[in-house]
C-alpha cells in the first residue's frame, strides 16, 4: 500500500513536470514571439525572407527525411548513415559543377546553368544510390533479424566509415561550390527577395517528391514496398520479393538524398566530409515530426522543421534579447526533436507506433 | 587486419550462404577472378584513402618495411589467400590461382600508377601523389609501373602456397606474422621502459625508436613461429578451466595481485606521452563503467553522455578556476562531489521526460540532449557564465606536487581515474547482484514483462540515468583537471560515441569488457595519434565487423552472451539469477 502511494506520488510529480515543460515551451514561443513582434525590430520583408529560406531548407530536409522514413517503415531501423549518402551526393555534384565551371559552360546563361544542375543531380543520384546499396548489403542485410540496437550500432559504424573514407579520399578541406550567377539573381517581384536558387530548390524537391509518391502509390514495386512495410512475413507469403522491396527502398531513399545533397550544396555553396551529419539528424527529426514511416508526413515534417528553424531563432528568442540567436537554431531543432519524441512520438500524421515496437 | 575482416563477408563464408549447390570446378575460375577484383578494389581503397601513403611514415621493421607497405602487402596476400581457400586442388593450380587473384589486384595498382603519371588529380585527391606512386613502385616512378603487378602475383602465389602447408604450420606462420605486427606497432611502448631498466642493451638491439630492428624482427619471427609450432601441450586456459575451484583460486589470487601491481606501476618510467595516453584510457574506463550501468545493465542506449560529462567538467571549472570565470576557487576535491551531484540532478531532469521513449528513439533523443548542451555551452547566451568558445582556463591540478615526483603531470590523473574506476566498478558489481541491478536487467530484457512482475519502471530507469550521469560527471571533472581547462570544443558528440562504442566492442554489461574496449578503442588510436584521421574509420569498421562477428562484444557478461546465443533476446535465458562473474 505504502509503495503504491509513493508510486502515485512520483507519477504525479512526473506528470506535473511534463506539464510544466509544455507550459514553459509554449510560454517561450508565445511571449518570445510577442516581444519580438512588438519590438518592431524587423520589417515584414524580413519575415517573408525567413519564410522563403525556411521553405527552401525545409524542402531539402523533406527530401532527406523520405529516405529515413521509408527505411524505418520497412525495416524499423534508423539508417544512421543516410546523412552520409546525402554528403556523397553533394560531393558528386561538386565535381560536376566545378567541371562545368572549368569548361566555361556553367555561366554562359540560365540554360547552361540549368543543364549543369540537372546533370549534377543525375550524377549525384548515380553515385549516392550504389553507395547506399553497398552499405545495405555489407552493414545491414546480415543483421536483419538481430536485436534492434545491433543494426543501429552497425549504422553508426557505417556512418563513420563513409565520413572518413571521404575525408581520406578528398582531404579534410572544405570545397567551395563555384558561383552560379544565374542562381543568385532575384525574381522580379517587388518587395520580396526571392533568389532563383530558392525557386529551383523548391521546385526540384517537389518534382522529386511527387515522383516518389506516385512511384510508391501507383507502381507494382511501390505496392510491394508498402506491403512489406506493413508486414514482412505476410508479404513474403503473398509472393512478394521482400529483399527486392527493401533494396528498392534503400535505393529510392538514397536517390532522394543524393539529389538533396546537390540542392543543399547549391544553397550553402560548400561541401566537406562532415556535411551530412547535421542535416541528416535534422531530417530524421523531420521524419519523426511528420510521423515516421509516413511519406507525406516526412514531407510535411521537413517543411515544418525548415520553417521553425528559419523563423524560430529570430521570432522566439530575439524578443528575449538573446545574443546572436542564430547560434541556437540547432538547439531549437533538437529541442523540437526531443519534445516530439516525448509528447507525440507518432508525429503529426503518424502511423501509430505500437509501444512494443518503439 | 581490418582489411581482411572487411573483405570477408563478401567472399569468405560463401558456402553457407549459397547452400544448395556444392562448389563446382566451374565456379572456380570465376571465384578467383571475383576475389581478385575485390582485392583490387580494396587495394585501391587503401591507397586512395591514404592508409598506404600516410602509414608509410611509420616503420614496422626499421629500414625494411613500413606500416603502409605492410598494409598493402597484406591486402595482396589476403586476396591470394581468400581466392585459394577451401579449394582442394593440385599444388601448381593453387599457386597459379593465388597468383592470378593477387596479380589482378596488382594490375589495378599498376593502372593507378600509369593513370596517375598522366593526370594530376592531387587538387582534390591529396593521396594520389608521387609519394604513393613511389611506394607502389619502390621509388622507380612510372618506369616501374609493372612492379605492383608482379608483387601482387608473387604475394598471391605465396598465399596459395601457404594453403599447401599443414594447418598447424600455417597457424604458426600466422601467429608469427601477427606477433611481428604487434611488436612492431608497440615497439616504442615496450622500448621506453626497457631502456630505463638494466635490459637497455637488449632493447636497443631489438627495437628501433619506431618499429623493430632487422635483428629484432628475425628474433620475433623465429621465436613466435618456433614456440607456437613446438607447443605440444594443451592451451593454458583450457588446462586452467579443468582445475578444481580451490586450485584455481590458488593460481588466481597471485595473478590478480600481480596485475594490480602492474597497473599501479604502469605509468612510472613510461615517459610523459604514454603516461598521458594511459591516463586518458583510465578516464574512459571510468566513464565506460558509468555508462555501462545505463547501457549494459539497464539497456538504455544513452548517446547524450557528453551532456553530463560537460556538466561535471564545467562545474569543476567554475568552482576551482583561478582565472576569469572561476567563482569559488575551491580545491579540486571539494568541487568533485558537487560536480557529481549537479550531474546527477541533470541526469534526473533529462531522464524524466524521456522515460517512455525506448530503444533507438531513446538513442536519438539523448543524442539531441547532448547536442543541445554542447551548442549552449559554446553559445553567446552562456558566454558570460561559461566563457563561450574561450572556455574556462587555469583549473588547478588536484594535487600540487614537485614536477619530478611519482604523482607529477598526467600520472596523478591516472591514479585518480584508477581510483574512480575501481570505485565505480565496485559500485557496479555490488549493484548488479542487488535487487536494483536485477530490476535493470529485467528492464533490458523486456520492459513490459518487467513492469508486469512489479518493477517500478519510473524509479528504476531514473536511477539508471542518475547513476550513469553521476559517473559521467565524475569523468568530466577528472577530464577538466587533466587538461587544466574546459572549452566548448571539448564537448563533442564523439565523447558519447566513444564511450558507447567501447562498451559495445568490449561487451555489454561486463566490467573487464569495458577495460578491453577502452584499451582497444581509446588506447590504440591515441598511440597512433599521427594517424588520428583514420581513427574513426577503424572505429566504423570495428563496429560493423563486431556487430556481425561478435555482437555480444569481446568479453561479454555471461547473461548477454547467452542472450545472443539464444537468438535475439526474444527469450530471456531461464536462469538470469545465476551469479554473475566479474
Amino acid at each position: 500500500m505504502k509503495a503504491s502511494l509513493i508510486e502515485r506520488l512520483t507519477e504525479g510529480a512526473i506528470a506535473t513536470f511534463l506539464w510544466l515543460l509544455r507550459v514553459a515551451v509554449v510560454l517561450v514561443v508565445v511571449v518570445g514571439s510577442a516581444l519580438t513582434i512588438m519590438s518592431g525590430r524587423y520589417s515584414l520583408e524580413v519575415y517573408v525572407g525567413l519564410v522563403v529560406s525556411g521553405l527552401t531548407l525545409g524542402s531539402i530536409y523533406a527530401l532527406i527525411a523520405l529516405g529515413y522514413t521509408m527505411v524505418y517503415g520497412i525495416l524499423r531501423m534508423i539508417n544512421f548513415a543516410h546523412g552520409e549518402i546525402f554528403m556523397a551526393g553533394a560531393f558528386a555534384g561538386y565535381f560536376v559543377v566545378t567541371a562545368s565551371d572549368k569548361l566555361g559552360f556553367l555561366n554562359q546563361g540560365p540554360v547552361t546553368a540549368m543543364i549543369t544542375i540537372v546533370v549534377a543531380i543525375l550524377v549525384a543520384v548515380a553515385v549516392a544510390t550504389p553507395i547506399a546499396l553497398l552499405v545495405e548489403k555489407i552493414a545491414y542485410r546480415p543483421l536483419r533479424n538481430a536485436p534492434r540496437l545491433v543494426p543501429l550500432i552497425s549504422a553508426i559504424g557505417a556512418s563513420f566509415v563513409l565520413q572518413y573514407t571521404f575525408r581520406g579520399f578528398f582531404g579534410p578541406g572544405i570545397y567551395s561550390y563555384p558561383t552560379v550567377d544565374f542562381l543568385d539573381q532575384t525574381l522580379p517581384i517587388s518587395g520580396v527577395i526571392v533568389r532563383y536558387v530558392d525557386v529551383i530548390v523548391v521546385i526540384s524537391a517537389f518534382v522529386m517528391m511527387t515522383g516518389l509518391y506516385l512511384f510508391v502509390m501507383r507502381t507494382k514495386l511501390g505496392t510491394a514496398i508498402r506491403a512489406v512495410s506493413e508486414d514482412k512475413d505476410t508479404a513474403a507469403l503473398m509472393g512478394i520479393d521482400v529483399n527486392r522491396a527493401i533494396v528498392t527502398t534503400f535505393g529510392l531513399g538514397a536517390a532522394m538524398a543524393g539529389a538533396a545533397g546537390v540542392l543543399y550544396a547549391l544553397l550553402f555553396r560548400q561541401v566537406f566530409f562532415l556535411t551530412g551529419f547535421v542535416p541528416g539528424i535534422k531530417a530524421f527529426t523531420a521524419a519523426v515530426l511528420g510521423g515516421i514511416g509516413n511519406i507525406p508526413g516526412a514531407m510535411l515534417g521537413g517543411l515544418f522543421l525548415g520553417q521553425v528553424e528559419s523563423i524560430g531563432p529570430t521570432l522566439f528568442l530575439d524578443g528575449f534579447n538573446v545574443p546572436s540567436p542564430n547560434q541556437l537554431k540547432d538547439v531549437i531543432a533538437f529541442t523540437m526533436l526531443v519534445l516530439v519524441l516525448v509528447f507525440r512520438p507518432s508525429g503529426i500524421l503518424g502511423e501509430r507506433i505500437a509501444r512494443s515496437r518503439a | 587486419m581490418t582489411v581482411t575482416s572487411a573483405g570477408m563477408p563478401a567472399t569468405g563464408t560463401a558456402p553457407s550462404a549459397t547452400g544448395s549447390a556444392p562448389a563446382m570446378p566451374v565456379s572456380f575460375q570465376r571465384r578467383v577472378i571475383r576475389t581478385g577484383l575485390l582485392g583490387a578494389v580494396i587495394a585501391l581503397y587503401l591507397c586512395m584513402v591514404g592508409i598506404v601513403p600516410i602509414f608509410n611514415a611509420r616503420p614496422l621493421v626499421q629500414g625494411v618495411i613500413s606500416l603502409g607497405q605492410a598494409a598493402l602487402f597484406l591486402s595482396l596476400f589476403a586476396t591470394g589467400f581468400v581466392a585459394t581457400r577451401r579449394v582442394a586442388e593440385s599444388s601448381s593450380r593453387l599457386i597459379a590461382d593465388g597468383a592470378i587473384a593477387g596479380g589482378l589486384s596488382g594490375v589495378a595498382l599498376s593502372a593507378l600508377v600509369l593513370v596517375g603519371s598522366m593526370v594530376d588529380v592531387r587538387a582534390f585527391m591529396p593521396n594520389a601523389s608521387p609519394v604513393l606512386y613511389g611506394i607502389l613502385t619502390f621509388n622507380l616512378g612510372t618506369v616501374g609501373f609493372w612492379i605492383p603487378m608482379a608483387l601482387g602475383a608473387v604475394l598471391g602465389g605465396l598465399a596459395g602456397a601457404v594453403g599447401l602447408a599443414s594447418p598447424r604450420l600455417r597457424r604458426s606462420l600466422f601467429v608469427g606474422l601477427i606477433s611481428l605486427f604487434a611488436l612492431g606497432l608497440f615497439a616504442g611502448l615496450i622500448r621506453t621502459p626497457m631502456l630505463a631498466l638494466p635490459v637497455d642493451e637488449l632493447a636497443r638491439l631489438l627495437f628501433a625508436s619506431d618499429g623493430l630492428t632487422l635483428i629484432g624482427a628475425v628474433v620475433v619471427l623465429v621465436l613466435s613461429v618456433g614456440l607456437h609450432h613446438l607447443q605440444r601441450t594443451r592451451r593454458l586456459d583450457r588446462q586452467f578451466a579443468a582445475l578444481p575451484p580451490s586450485q584455481r583460486r590458488r593460481i588466481q589470487i597471485p595473478l590478480i595481485a600481480l596485475a594490480a601491481v602492474f597497473v599501479l606501476v604502469l605509468p612510472q618510467g613510461l615517459g610523459s606521452f604514454f603516461a598521458q595516453v594511459i591516463a586518458i584510457v583510465a578516464l574512459y574506463v571510468m566513464m565506460g563503467l558509468g555508462l555501462n550501468i545505463t547501457l549494459g545493465l539497464a539497456g538504455l542506449l544513452d548517446l547524450g553522455f557528453v551532456a553530463f560529462f560537460a556538466v561535471g567538467a564545467y562545474t569543476v571549472g567554475l568552482l576551482t578556476s583561478t582565472a576569469e570565470f572561476g567563482i569559488a576557487q575551491w580545491p579540486f576535491w571539494a568541487a568533485v562531489p558537487v560536480a557529481v551531484i549537479v550531474a546527477m540532478v541533470f541526469g534526473a531532469f533529462l531522464g524524466l521526460p524521456i522515460l517512455s521513449i525506448r530503444g533507438d528513439y531513446l538513442a536519438i533523443a539523448t543524442m539531441g540532449f547532448g547536442e543541445i548542451i554542447r551548442i549552449l555551452a559554446g553559445s553567446d547566451l552562456m558566454k558570460p557564465l561559461l566563457g563561450g568558445p574561450r572556455g574556462i582556463i587555469n583549473i588547478p591540478k588536484p594535487i600540487e606536487v614537485p614536477p619530478d615526483s611519482l604523482l607529477a603531470g598526467p600520472n596523478q590523473i591516472y591514479y585518480i581515474a584508477l581510483i574512480g574506476a575501481a570505485l565505480i566498478a565496485f559500485v557496479a558489481w555490488r549493484l548488479r547482484a542487488s535487487r536494483l541491478g536485477r530490476a535493470w536487467i529485467a528492464i533490458r530484457e523486456d520492459e513490459d514483462v518487467a513492469e508486469a512482475i512489479g518493477i517500478n519502471l519510473i524509479q528504476t530507469k531514473i536511477l539508471a540515468y542518475m547513476l550513469g550521469a553521476a559517473f559521467a560527471g565524475l569523468g568530466g571533472a577528472v577530464f577538466a583537471a587533466l587538461v587544466g581547462s574546459i572549452f566548448a570544443s571539448s564537448i563533442q558528440l564523439m565523447v558519447s560515441i566513444n564511450v558507447a562504442s567501447l562498451i559495445i566492442v568490449g561487451g555489454m554489461g561486463s566490467i573487464p569488457g569495458v577495460i578491453v574496449g577502452a584499451i582497444f578503442l581509446i588506447g590504440l588510436p591515441e598511440l597512433f595519434r599521427e594517424f588520428s584521421e583514420y581513427r574513426f574509420l577503424f572505429y566504423g569498421i570495428a563496429l560493423i565487423a563486431m556487430m556481425q562477428l561478435r555482437p555480444e562484444g569481446l568479453l561479454p557478461s555471461r547473461i548477454v552472451r547467452r542472450e545472443f546465443q539464444h537468438g535475439g533476446g526474444d527469450e530471456p535465458p531461464e536462469s538470469s539469477t545465476s551469479p554473475l562473474a566479474l
